[in-house]
């Protein structure tokens, strides 16, 4: 049998959990820009903020690195960000990690210098959710 | 014809019955001798399976088998969380003291299990993604889960009285249990450093089975691990309580 008191409760907990959600749900919808980690070069050209106004603002680029546009000269290594629609030419100085190769995902940490040419601080490597053994790998790659 | 009423009589003399403390003590020693006899040999083969027989990812190589314990604690964090603030919800309506004693013992389970997610994720994150930590969605998230734990033990801890510190708890569960959801779809919402879910729920999964193996295994071994420290810390809390003598239902 349910008592007052336990209806009460019961009915306290489902506006307090009802309110919440919605609170929580305004804060994210209106922080929604600023929780991304990265934006893509089409995110980047579609704000006219960063390219004109706020040039010397940090920011971090994220996408795939460009078939064939790894390229390595004293210290120096230039390659494209794309997200098969825009491309970012971005050049760094220092070290990759590992993961760091064509055809994979990359976030660029840095500033733009002008319109196409992103100068970079920091390079960090994105693992997709793919995990495959190394011998089912090389038979993908034969077919 | 069946009232609501007397459903609900039904449902509350049951949970009484199986959370009443005297009945379950005796049980608690059978599972406890179960387990320990079992988390050897489990965890023997989990091991195995997840540091020998399991073959390296074709990119990470083997910083895979990071995984095997990030991301089943990861996954009982989060369990652990819903479980937790189910019964403190359910204890703050219906008043069942047994409920609060297994809240008592289920939350430094999942802190342990937080920590752990978040300590593997940074190994891992150094030699794949080149940093231990960066604030994207999913990390600042299961940082927060982390806070909320935290939380909910100091005040369980030092609060008194019990029924203030309780209250204090319930509030906490509520409000962190909103981000459970969020650290869940975080990737999938927003751009961020950390990969999204290989298993899917719906779908195919972009996890070869190889791997799948150890990750299962291992998961049965954090099970049987965390039922473990469970029973003997809910033991503890029963002795605990029948000391002072606080025990209203038996």
């Amino acid at each position: 049998m349910l008592t007052r008191k336990v209806k009460n409760r019961l009915l306290s907990i489902f506006v307090f959990i009802f309110f919440l959600i919605f609170l929580v749900y305004f804060i994210l919808s209106s922080l929604n820009k600023n929780i991304l980690y990265f934006k893509t070069p089409s995110e980047v050209f579609s704000s006219v903020d960063i390219l004109e106004k706020n040039k010397s603002q940090s920011l971090r680029v994220g996408g795939m690195v460009k078939k064939g546009s790894i390229n390595v000269d004293d210290n120096e290594i230039k390659f494209v960000i794309t997200d098969f629609k825009n491309e970012i030419l971005v050049s760094y100085k220092g070290t990759v990690p590992n993961l760091f190769s064509e055809e994979k995902g990359v976030i660029a940490e840095g500033k733009f210098s002008d319109k196409k040419f992103f100068l970079a601080d920091r390079i960090l490597a994105k693992h997709d959710e793919n995990y495959i053994p190394p011998e089912l790998k090389e038979i993908k790659k034969n077919d | 014809m069946i009232s609501s009423h007397t459903v609900i009589t039904v449902v509350r003399n049951f949970m009484f019955n199986i959370f009443s403390t005297s009945s379950i003590f005796s049980i608690i020693n059978k599972l406890i001798k179960f387990f320990s006899s079992l988390i050897f040999i489990a965890l023997a083969v989990g091991l195995t399976f997840a540091l020998l027989i399991s073959p390296p990812d074709y990119i990470q190589k083997d910083s895979v088998r990071i995984m095997y314990v990030h991301v089943p604690s990861a996954w009982l964090s989060l369990a652990t969380f819903s479980i937790m603030t189910l019964f403190f919800i359910l204890n703050f309506v219906f008043k069942i003291k047994n409920l609060q004693l297994i809240n008592y013992s289920i939350a430094p389970i999942g802190l342990l299990f937080t920590c752990l997610a978040i300590i593997t994720g940074a190994a891992w994150g150094k030699p794949t993604w080149g940093t231990w930590w960066a604030w994207d969605a999913r990390l600042t998230s299961m940082l927060a889960l982390l806070f909320f734990y935290v939380l909910i033990i100091l005040s369980l801890k030092f609060i008194s009285p019990v029924e203030r510190s309780l209250k204090l708890a319930t509030l906490f569960s509520i409000i962190g249990s909103i981000n459970i959801p969020i650290i869940k779809y975080s990737v999938d919402w927003w751009n961020t450093l950390h990969q999204p879910a290989s298993i899917k729920f719906t779908g195919t999964s972009t996890i070869h089975s190889s791997f799948l193996v150890p990750l299962f295994l291992m998961l049965l071994v954090f099970l049987i691990f965390s039922a473990l420290i469970f029973l003997m810390k809910y033991k503890t809390e029963i002795i605990k309580m029948k000391k002072k003598g606080l025990n209203k239902y038996d």
